[in-house]
């Protein structure tokens, strides 16, 4: 306890360089704090956008079907089994068939996948309602990343072609009856939406899909043979990944930081022992150990941390919160990354980034301190007292 | 109380390393050092005073002999338990007053009571009483900075005598004050000898000092010279 009381009013009575380093360490905390709020907030956003827009409460797969092999696609589908129809006609999961085609905007070529869906359904946010336009076309809706590559516009037609469940090459022309916009770029880049039944009949595909989503919140999903059921940790293993590698990436950035400011810190023990020389060796005269002394200018070096935490907390407040509510516009051409990414990320602060992030800055600072401080117990107390220990 | 023991040094010899070669700074050195004295160790730069001193206040280590402070022969006592003895029972007084600057005068004094676990209302009873020796009263608040060197000096005794030591030494407590300054200092050092029985042992080459000696060692070449008793 003494040597806290020492230490307080020691790196207080020390003024202005105390005050450099407290604030420089509050800077690499709020900082830390703020950046991975942002990658927080954006995992967060991301995957509610994925909920609401794609992935609903999970999906079943058929078993041949692979997300991310295309040529699954000729095979992986069949029909709806009795369980899952039950469910979609329940209101509780829509079937979604997916077929490669080509369409031809403004008579250029271009790959896409044709995506049927129930339009009335209410699992996930797309507008699909507006499939149900005028009867004598067929009515597709796409994504505003779609729209731009394709220069695509409402009610604008487009010939698509594709190959039935027999391989036979057919066409037609589709109305573009909406244009949706949506962060998850999975269902918008090359993708276009029309009516399930309708995408059935043009490929002689009666009752069939590649898979199904779930609504959210469903808590048991039966085992049906044949369908393999993707739970978030399959459905967001992707995303985790690039969250995973931004942490990474982030965190050397973190470490550059925060070696920047316990450079200062050292830098301010080494000076301070240098300088303090008498200091030291009165101490061992009044009676402290060696060690005591050690202690007392760790502590010393430490307590820029705990007062860096106190001033992170006094000026990181505010702004962490203004930047939570207000949140960070992301660049215009962000929405081409092929990531979900909302237009704005609202960082989200979790108690443990703080704790955590406080406590990493706190140790390091102990250790930072500790080091330089070590001499002392080398050296001779006459020498200090002289000021000629070093 | 004075002709009980308290510092006995025998034989005591010190050498500094220099380059290749050995300095000795002490030569043999025997001495006693009764309780209530009020002595001086005088002599040239470079006889060695403040060596004697630092071994007397166990700051250093003899190369041969023995300090045997409060019973305790220097040799055998480790360095938590040489910082123990000068804890309890000694104060020191430097040239250089070596106050804490960032800390008040009230605070620099009371500093020997923070490491001996005094409570709060006895440490700030000790303090108190112990400014109003060396006549401070008014300046408790005050930083380091902000007196003149007397007081800092006074402030540096006020530190070395609030916690009643047996022992007090003083290295060369006049060397940076003017003669005003320097006679009001002895005569509050004297006067607390007196009324404490504290043994103070001086390290000085001043008149100033030597004339209120009762006990006068000189050093020549790290031999004791003389040691004469100036007043009874």
């Amino acid at each position: 306890m003494l040597a806290f009381k020492l230490a307080y009013k020691n790196l207080v009575g020390a003024g202005l360089r105390t005050w450099l380093n407290v604030f420089v360490l509050s800077l690499a905390l709020v900082i830390i704090v703020m950046t991975w709020g942002i990658v927080e907030g954006w995992n967060v956003q991301a995957k509610h956008d994925m909920k609401e827009w794609a992935v609903g409460g999970g999906e079943y797969w058929n078993e041949k079907y692979d997300q991310y092999d295309p040529l699954s696609l000729n095979d992986g589908h069949g029909p709806i089994p009795p369980e899952i129809a039950k469910l979609c006609s329940s209101g509780e999961a829509v079937p979604v068939l997916i077929v490669q085609a080509t369409a031809y905007p403004g008579g250029r070529m271009r790959n896409i996948l044709l995506n049927g869906i129930d339009p009335s359904q209410q699992i996930i946010k797309m507008p699909t309602s507006l499939m149900n336009g005028d009867t004598s076309v067929i009515n597709a809706i796409i994504g505003n990343r779609m729209a731009k590559a394709t220069k695509l516009s409402v009610n604008e037609m487009v010939s698509i072609r594709w190959r039935d469940a027999n391989g036979t090459f057919d066409a037609t022309e589709i109305r573009i009856a909406g244009i949706f916009h949506s962060n998850v770029p999975n269902i918008d880049i090359n993708q276009i939406w029309l009516p399930l039944d309708e995408l059935q009949k043009m490929t002689s595909m009666k009752g069939q899909a590649t898979y199904i989503i779930l609504k959210q919140g469903m808590t048991s999903a039966p085992t049906v043979p044949g369908w393999i059921h993707k739970g978030y940790d399959v459905l967001f293993e992707e995303f985790d990944k690039v969250i995973k590698a931004k942490h990474a990436s982030s965190s050397v950035v973190f470490l550059i930081l925060l070696s920047l400011a316990l450079l200062a810190v050292f830098d301010t023990q080494v000076l301070s022992i240098f300088r303090r020389e008498k200091e030291i060796g009165t101490y061992i005269a009044l009676g402290m150990t060696r060690w005591q002394v050690v202690w007392l200018f760790t502590v010393e070096g430490a307590m820029h941390a705990v007062l860096s935490v106190v001033a992170g907390a006094i000026w990181g407040t505010p702004l962490l919160y203004l930047l939570s509510k207000n949140g960070f516009a992301m660049p215009k051409g962000s929405e081409g990354y092929g990531f979900t990414l909302a237009e704005k990320i609202f960082p989200v602060y979790g108690a443990g980034t703080i704790i955590i992030t406080a406590v990493v800055i706190m140790l390091a600072t102990t250790i930072v301190s500790f080091i330089p401080s070590r001499k002392i117990a080398r050296m001779k107390p006459t020498d200090a007292l002289r000021g000629k220990a070093q | 109380m004075e002709n009980s023991e308290i510092i006995s040094v025998h034989d005591l010899t010190k050498r500094f390393p220099m380059g290749l070669s050995e300095f000795t700074a002490l030569r043999g050195i025997n001495l006693e050092f009764s309780r209530g004295e009020f002595s001086g160790v005088v002599g040239p730069s470079g006889s060695g005073k403040t060596t004697l001193l630092n071994i007397i206040g166990l700051l250093d280590n003899p190369t041969d002999g023995d300090a045997i402070i409060l019973g305790n022969p220097s040799r055998s006592l480790s360095v938590r338990e040489a910082a123990m003895i000068r804890r309890k029972h000694m104060g020191f007084i430097f040239q250089t007053y070596n106050l804490l600057p960032v800390y008040t005068v009230f605070e620099n004094v009371e500093f020997p009571l923070l490491l001996l676990s005094m409570n709060t209302g006895e440490r700030k009873k000790a303090v108190l009483e112990a400014l109003a020796w060396v006549g401070l009263s008014d300046k408790e608040k005050s930083k380091p900075a902000q007196l003149s060197g007397g007081e800092c000096q006074r402030v540096a005794i006020a530190r070395a005598m609030v916690k009643r030591p047996d022992i007090v030494l003083a290295d060369e407590p006049t060397a940076n004050l003017d003669a005003d300054n320097s006679h009001h200092i002895l005569q509050t050092m004297e006067k607390l000898n007196k009324e404490l029985h504290t043994t103070f042992i001086f390290a000085t080459h001043d008149d100033k000092v030597i004339s209120y000696l009762r006990r006068k060692i000189t050093l020549v070449d790290g031999k004791v010279s003389h040691d004469e008793v100036l007043k009874p």
